[in-house]
């Protein structure tokens, strides 16, 4: 179980406002890291810093012991690092299967895209039944369920999301949860963003709590559950 | 009925051909239908000659002029509304990328010509080689000048490319100017005489008057105009290219997430366009004959027009786009002077098209095919 990626004093800026202010985390392999904090607190910087959607200034991203800090985007993708962003970003005009293709972009053998488009229908039978119907067209949960099938198909070493239960039913919720749950029992390891910091903290092995760009604090998922800044920070327990 | 929707032949043959076919045959007949329509209101005002029939007389030869000019605007429009599905820019300087791929084209069969080729190889491969040529100079042309003048300027605010490209449109016309002038002396080229383009095919159907005449350069032009319209069609819904420049054009950002190199497909959304614009030209230099470095402005301009009036950014918006403002053309210049005894010639056939822009853009600014775009949740 060795560290698949890390980063280390990672500085990132969007233009003159800096975001993240020296965050250093590890992901071993295997396992479900949280990254809770509040608004701005970094989070989705951080995700975006790592898939190569902005750059870090200063510091190390590292993958697998390679360096990926400059790497573009698209090609952090074909390294194996699936990142589904906060708000989803599917693509509306084209269909479902259509979606599920463009995760698999990267992936060139077709036996394997069938495999994950599977596994994918497996966890989410309703994406099957919408399979031919635009993306924009299915309901929130719905997409959301895309977001997540289209960042399996490329059969991530690590994947990266970012508030999945973000406007969704509770019911839902706890779906996604348990889907998250149980792509990670089959091996792959995530890293999660959310800000439902108690269902985050219940699926994962370890977290990280972020403060404007710093973390501040990092523990076993079960001990973080216990302390007292975050019970009454986070989890609204006085 | 699914099963027979998703058969690759009847998806990238013969839906396209028939949406093609549809709109040629639609266009023409509501244009047709309105100008008799208007013949008969007139009738009584013109007491030269019978207005009706002298409409008539000519309707077929107008209906097949317009076809033809509008399926050069509509090749060229999807040029505009391909960059701008994806870059949300208008690339005025694919006018002159158009008529580059003409002066490219006529030069080559003017090479044939001076080396004495022409005469003896078959006609249809030399106009194949011309726009083939063309449309691989045009093609590497687009794609380098958004390197050199559109990516820098990616980030900017919308109307700094947009300046951008109009710049390099003047540059481009002075360029091929300079270059024409340097290596033979003239502004002009000149489309040599060879093969049979300008006979006719003549039809004669009973019950119309006037046999039809097909110019057999006007076939050629048709015929190739609509390859390129169903090998586009293919090439965007039916590969995995195709596939990403939809990403691209929807979402970026989340394109590439995915592993899509966006630099690259905007890179080949440039070429593609850029070669259809190459194509047209050496098409428009079969109609034009005679081709200046200018020779783009006007319909460079009425392609944009077309795709503006189709829906910019939808692909078969301007495919419609282009034929109905051929269609336009052709009609008002033949009809205007027979409608108003004369007063008004051909000449100001334009002011239909630049019309069409001003009302489209007050009445349904999104264009005939445009939607709304896409909610993104």
């Amino acid at each position: 179980m060795g560290k698949l990626l890390e980063l280390t004093n990672v500085h990132s800026y969007y233009g003159h406002i800096h975001a993240l202010k020296g965050i250093s985390l590890y992901v071993n392999e295997g396992e479900i890291v949280s990254l809770i904090g509040s608004n701005g607190a970094g989070k989705s910087s951080t995700l975006r810093t790592i898939s190569g959607m902005i750059h870090a200034r200063e510091g190390k991203v590292l993958l697998d012991q390679k360096d990926i800090t400059h790497t573009e985007a698209h090609m952090v993708v074909s390294m194996g690092v699936g990142h589904v962003p906060e708000g989803r970003g599917i693509f509306p005009k084209l269909t479902v299967q259509e979606n599920l293709d463009m995760g698999a972009f990267t992936v060139n053998d077709p036996k394997l895209i069938k495999e994950r488009m599977e596994l994918v229908f497996e966890l989410f039978p309703r994406l099957k039944e919408r399979i031919t119907q635009f993306g924009g067209t299915l309901s929130g949960g719905e997409q959301q369920m895309l977001a997540i099938g289209r960042g399996l198909m490329l059969n991530p070493r690590i994947l990266m999301l970012d508030e999945p239960s973000m406007g969704l039913a509770p019911v839902l919720v706890d779906v996604i949860f348990d889907t998250i749950k149980r792509l990670n029992e089959q091996g792959t390891t995530i890293l999660l963003v959310e800000q439902n910091a108690l269902m985050a903290l219940s699926i994962a092995h370890r977290g990280y709590v972020l403060q404007t760009g710093s973390i501040v604090l990092t523990d076993d998922a079960a001990k973080l559950k216990k302390n007292e800044m975050v019970q009454k920070t986070y989890l609204g327990i006085d | 009925m699914k099963q027979f929707t998703s058969n690759p032949f009847y998806k990238f043959i013969l839906f396209p051909v028939g949406q093609i076919v549809a709109f040629a045959v639609g266009a023409s007949l509501v244009l047709s239908l309105l100008t008799v329509l208007l013949a008969y209101i007139f009738r009584a005002n013109i007491t030269d000659f019978d207005l009706v029939e002298r409409v008539l007389l000519i309707l077929p030869q107008v209906v097949i002029n317009g076809l033809t000019i509008g399926f050069v605007y509509s090749t060229i429009a999807l040029g505009y509304t391909m960059v701008y599905g994806v870059l949300e820019f208008i690339n005025f300087s694919h006018s002159e990328i158009f008529m580059v791929g003409g002066i490219v084209g006529v030069e080559l069969m003017a090479y044939f010509d001076h080396t004495g080729a022409l005469q003896t190889m078959n006609q249809y491969v030399v106009i194949a080689l011309a726009i083939i040529l063309g449309m691989i100079i045009s093609g590497s042309l687009a794609v380098t000048v958004e390197r050199i003048a559109y990516k820098p300027l990616r980030g900017a605010p919308r109307l700094v490319p947009l300046i951008s490209a109009i710049g390099m449109s003047f540059f481009l016309q002075d360029a091929v100017r300079l270059i024409l002038s340097l290596t033979t002396g003239e502004f002009n080229v000149i489309l040599p005489q060879f093969g049979t383009f300008d006979k006719f095919l003549v039809l004669a159907v009973p019950g119309i008057e006037a046999p039809l005449r097909f110019q057999i350069k006007n076939l050629l032009l048709v015929g190739v105009a609509v390859l390129m319209l169903v090998g586009l069609n293919y090439l965007v819904n039916g590969t995995k290219i195709g596939k990403a420049i939809r990403a691209v054009a929807q979402d970026r950002p989340s394109a590439s997430l995915m592993g899509i190199n966006v630099n690259m497909i905007i890179s080949v959304t440039f070429l593609i366009g850029g070669a259809l614009g190459g194509a047209a030209g050496v098409l428009f230099a079969l109609k034009a004959t005679k081709l200046d470095p200018f020779v783009g402005f006007f319909p460079g301009l009425k392609a944009f027009t077309a795709a503006v009036l189709g829906g910019i950014g939808n692909l078969t918006g301007a495919l419609l786009g282009g034929l109905i403002l051929g269609l336009l053309e052709s009609f008002s210049a033949s009809y205007l002077s027979t409608f108003t005894s004369g007063a008004f010639g051909a000449e100001y056939k334009d002011i239909f098209a630049f019309a069409i822009l001003i009302l489209v853009l007050i009445l349904r600014p999104s264009g005939l095919l445009g939607q709304t775009v896409g909610q993104k949740a």
